[in-house]
């Protein structure tokens, strides 16, 4: 798993990269209380909108941590956005996307970095 | 002696105070009711209103007459009295305690401007009589525009959007428009990550992506991403200032000029200005456009009072695109432009049906007149000592996100002093309301991690802002002594105690539906 500054996280299965918001962001938005999720066969860019998060508190946009094609996106979030807060780097998933870069995935921080990361806030 | 044998007790009985969890027999509480939704109560199968029998033969309307129930309450006067009366109890207004919401400059409405707003001659005006007989209305359409104009050092103004964020898309619009015009549409619109929500959502509607500029340790706008951040694509900045931390972009002229270099407009979000009137013309540091919420710096009633209105004031660059209408002199009188021919051949098109919020024009030029320009100055200068008040009250206990120099017209704290204590920015909001406080802004702006947003105004005496200080600080001294049930179950005496937000926000119920029994059936669709 790799994550990135704006807390999401991303892990990779072949060159199909799961993408969600790691539980720090989760513990900081609060309860989630809606998800966009994007459609599928959208192209998405790295460092651009991907998902909408809503909380009691705020609005934020997760963005794209890869370039790729979305192939799925997590429809059980409709009706379950306290999934996001009950399981945030697992059945809280938003999309699944072919990504065109694998290599760009390495890039990424992994979870030491991330702490460390972390600690900075 | 005759004796007397009517008399009554007049003292307290010595009666220890019930157990906590007293519950009246009916489910009052004291002389405060609780109130059902209109629909709710018993008045189905009853009129309020005595109507003489229709003297007629048959009706004209053949198949279009309704054959069964309208579905409304038949209320009679008084029961339709109340039933307004006790929801308007439940209600928090400026009228009633301080309203210290951060941004939203909830200030006292003087009685004067009411009074005006109801004369006659403006109050039962119709939006489509002959201008001819509306002289007067026109005239302080016109006086309003010249005040808007004078205090913002702008050369144009459009009265006619309803509300801030109206505003915002009206000032957008004329944007848009003018970069069409020299055949250079463009893609982007640049926000500040501390703006009004309200910013990247006008800027998405009119059709720009939007792009978040970042803030520095201070809590300005980061002119060296702005700098990195604009390009020939570039439609637009929107800047509030002062900034919804509360501080003046001191940057403003050199953000204004980084903008125009590259051919964008500087718009700016005027929500703020009461900071600032007759102490700053907008239109000195650069902005191209701006809205003015005369129901936040003009005292017009807002917050459930409404409505509002947003005028929009315009740089010489912007003025042609102007939406229609505007008052102009003519040989007969004053008379509106109303068609996009002529002189408005390039305004964008309209914002509203009509001339805008004409109740409140006269309600923010009768305070306007009333305080004069020196008046408003003061306004801005007393908003500002306010907060700059509140702050230095509260700064020992409550950590300011920005404490190095004063602030504007609001006092901004994080939630760092309350790290440990179990309580969150939430808890002490709802914990106010126990203390007779309507709470602050919290969680805005989204830059400051548990955001505490005060705004006094300059309508607060000291004495007020000194009992509101002192709830805060015995409020956050019982934080830090632990004792969190306090805060946790707050507001304990509110009607309804802690309301389930994410519930209602996950699952919201913004339909009533009759239950069986209770009312008659809406009539079907045809």
């Amino acid at each position: 798993m790799r994550f990135t500054k704006d807390h999401e996280w991303v892990s990779l299965d072949g060159d199909v990269a799961t993408i969600g918001i790691t539980a720090y962001a989760a513990e900081q938005l609060g309860d989630v209380v809606f998800v966009e999720t994007p459609e599928v066969g959208k192209t998405v860019t790295a460092g651009e909108g991907l998902a909408v998060v809503e909380s009691v508190k705020a609005a934020s946009d997760v963005y794209a941590p890869l370039s790729g094609e979305v192939l799925e996106a997590n429809a059980a979030l409709a009706d379950a956005p306290e999934t996001v807060n009950q399981a945030p780097e697992a059945g809280g998933w938003f999309a699944k996307v072919r990504i065109s870069d694998p290599s760009a995935f390495e890039a990424l921080m992994d979870r030491a970095a991330y702490d460390a990361f972390l600690e900075t806030l | 002696m005759t004796m007397q044998t009517v008399g009554r007790p007049t003292r307290p009985e010595d009666v220890q105070p019930l157990a906590t969890g007293f519950a009246s027999l009916t489910g009052g509480r004291g002389l405060l009711q609780d109130e059902a939704l209109i629909f709710e109560r018993d008045g189905w199968n009853k009129t309020g209103v005595d109507l003489p029998e229709a003297d007629l033969d048959g009706s004209d309307l053949g198949d279009l007459a309704r054959a069964a129930p309208i579905g409304l309450p038949g209320l009679s006067e008084p029961e339709a009295m109340r039933h307004y009366v006790r929801l308007s109890q439940k209600n928090h207004a400026i009228d009633l305690a301080l309203y210290p919401l951060g941004s939203c400059t909830m200030k006292h409405n003087p009685r004067l401007n009411e009074k005006m707003a109801r004369l006659a001659g403006f109050a039962d005006l119709h939006p489509m009589a002959p201008v001819s007989t509306v002289q007067g209305a026109l005239a302080l359409m016109d006086r309003l525009s010249h005040w808007l104009k004078t205090l913002t050092g702008m050369p144009a103004v459009a009265l006619s959007p309803k509300a801030g964020a109206h505003g915002e898309l009206c000032g957008l619009l004329a944007i848009r428009a003018a970069h069409e015009a020299k055949g250079d549409p463009r893609r982007r619109v640049l926000v500040p990550t501390s703006a009004h929500g309200t910013n990247p959502a006008t800027a998405a509607f009119v059709g720009y992506s939007v792009t978040e500029i970042a803030q520095t340790d201070d809590g300005r706008v980061d002119l060296a991403d702005l700098e990195a951040k604009l390009g020939p694509d570039v439609a637009a900045i929107m800047v509030t200032n002062p900034n919804t931390c509360g501080l003046f972009e001191r940057d403003i002229i050199e953000i204004a000029r980084l903008t125009h270099a590259v051919g964008a407009y500087f718009y700016c979000d005027g929500a703020n200005f009461n900071a600032i009137v007759g102490r700053v013309r907008p239109g000195d540091l650069g902005v191209d456009a701006m809205h003015i919420n005369l129901h936040k710096t003009f005292s017009t009633p807002h917050g459930g009072g409404g409505p509002g209105a947003g005028p929009v004031v315009l740089s010489e660059a912007l003025a042609p695109f102007a939406p229609a209408p505007w008052v102009v002199h003519g040989p007969e009188g004053l008379t509106l432009v109303e068609e996009t021919v002529g002189e408005a051949a390039q305004a964008f098109g309209r914002m509203s049906a009509f001339h805008g919020q004409m109740g409140m024009f006269v309600r923010a030029y009768a305070y306007m007149r009333s305080h004069g320009a020196d008046g408003l100055r003061q306004v801005a200068e007393d908003a500002v000592l306010n907060a700059n008040y509140i702050k230095a009250r509260l700064s020992g206990a409550m950590t300011p996100a920005f404490p190095d120099g004063p602030c504007m017209h609001e006092a901004l704290f994080d939630d760092t002093w309350l790290e440990g204590t179990g309580v969150t920015t939430l808890d002490f909001a709802k914990a106010l309301i126990d203390e007779g406080f309507h709470p602050m802004t919290m969680y805005f702006p989204l830059v400051v991690h548990g955001a505490m947003l005060i705004e006094p105004t300059e309508t607060e005496s000291k004495q007020e802002m000194d009992r509101f200080c002192e709830a805060l600080l015995a409020l956050a001294q019982a934080a830090k002594a632990g004792d969190v049930d306090r805060f946790k179950g707050a507001p304990y005496l509110a009607p309804l105690r802690r309301l389930d937000e994410t519930l209602a926000a996950r699952k919201p119920r913004l339909t009533w539906k009759p239950s069986s029994g209770v009312a008659p059936a809406p009539l079907a669709a045809e």
